[in-house]
């Protein structure tokens, strides 16, 4: 097996083939695998998209994803975690996100995959530029970035995920 | 003295006009002092100073962190996020 696919975080320039992150974390103590992808949106905020370029600070990027895998073991009793991130230009339709994780029973590996999308989201140093049909371009902006420090127990995350 | 490499990102890069640059900083110069010395070399920064985190050797910071020499200081916009 080469290297980087033993790596199970981290920033990539090549396609994200949904099989093979599926079977990354495909474990005989587990019963079950979530995953979730995010993908380019053709339309947002009204505007037609034609493609995103992603740009992201590489080493912190890789730390935080390093750090929220830490922090999904931590919490939920899972088997294995991958998360993978897309760098540089992505048309319409393509995957820009994957996080799956394996666990004994569905419950955790459900909270786990939500936990690390949410802080992928929000503590990613990772930026898109959003290329618009017809031409135009923007960097698209949301809020400030943050690490997550939220300290809930699996329990408050599942109490939580019930109102959300 | 503190040298020190200053990254930029995304709309920051674009105000800066550079994606790194390399400072030297007076000895216990904060993350403020430092916001402030690139909003005057770059008056561009300044109108987004208030959304911009800052982080110290890939580690987010607060304003009053002393910064050393060999630190990589990198200035990060908001990101896209997505709320749903």
């Amino acid at each position: 097996m080469r290297r980087r696919a033993a790596t199970a975080v981290h920033l990539t320039r090549r396609r994200i083939d949904p099989a093979e992150v599926v079977n990354s974390v495909k474990d005989e103590r587990a019963g079950g695998v979530v995953l979730f992808l995010g993908t380019v949106r053709s339309v947002n905020e009204g505007r037609s998209v034609e493609r995103l370029e992603y740009q992201a600070y590489r080493a912190m990027a890789e730390k935080r994803m390093r750090e929220i895998e830490a922090e999904v073991r931590e919490r939920w009793p899972v088997q294995k975690v991958k998360i993978l991130h897309r760098e540089g230009s992505l048309p319409v339709g393509e995957i820009s996100v994957a996080v799956a994780v394996s666990s004994e029973h569905r419950e955790e590996a459900f909270e786990a995959c939500r936990y690390a999308i949410g802080s992928v989201k929000h503590s990613l140093p990772v930026w898109k530029r959003e290329k618009i049909v017809g031409g135009g371009e923007l960097w698209v902006e949301g809020e400030p970035i943050r690490e997550a420090r939220t300290r809930a127990s699996p329990s408050r995350e599942s109490a939580r995920k019930q109102v959300a | 003295m503190a040298k020190v490499s200053v990254l930029y990102f995304a709309q920051a890069r674009e105000a800066a006009g550079t994606g790194e640059e390399a400072m030297t900083l007076s000895d216990h110069s904060t993350i403020e002092a430092l916001l402030s010395t690139v909003s005057e070399n770059h008056p561009k920064l300044a109108a987004m100073k208030r959304s911009i985190k800052v982080a110290v050797n890939s580690q987010l910071a607060e304003p009053r962190t002393v910064l050393h020499d060999g630190d990589e200081v990198a200035l990060l916009p908001p990101v896209s996020g997505g709320k749903r």
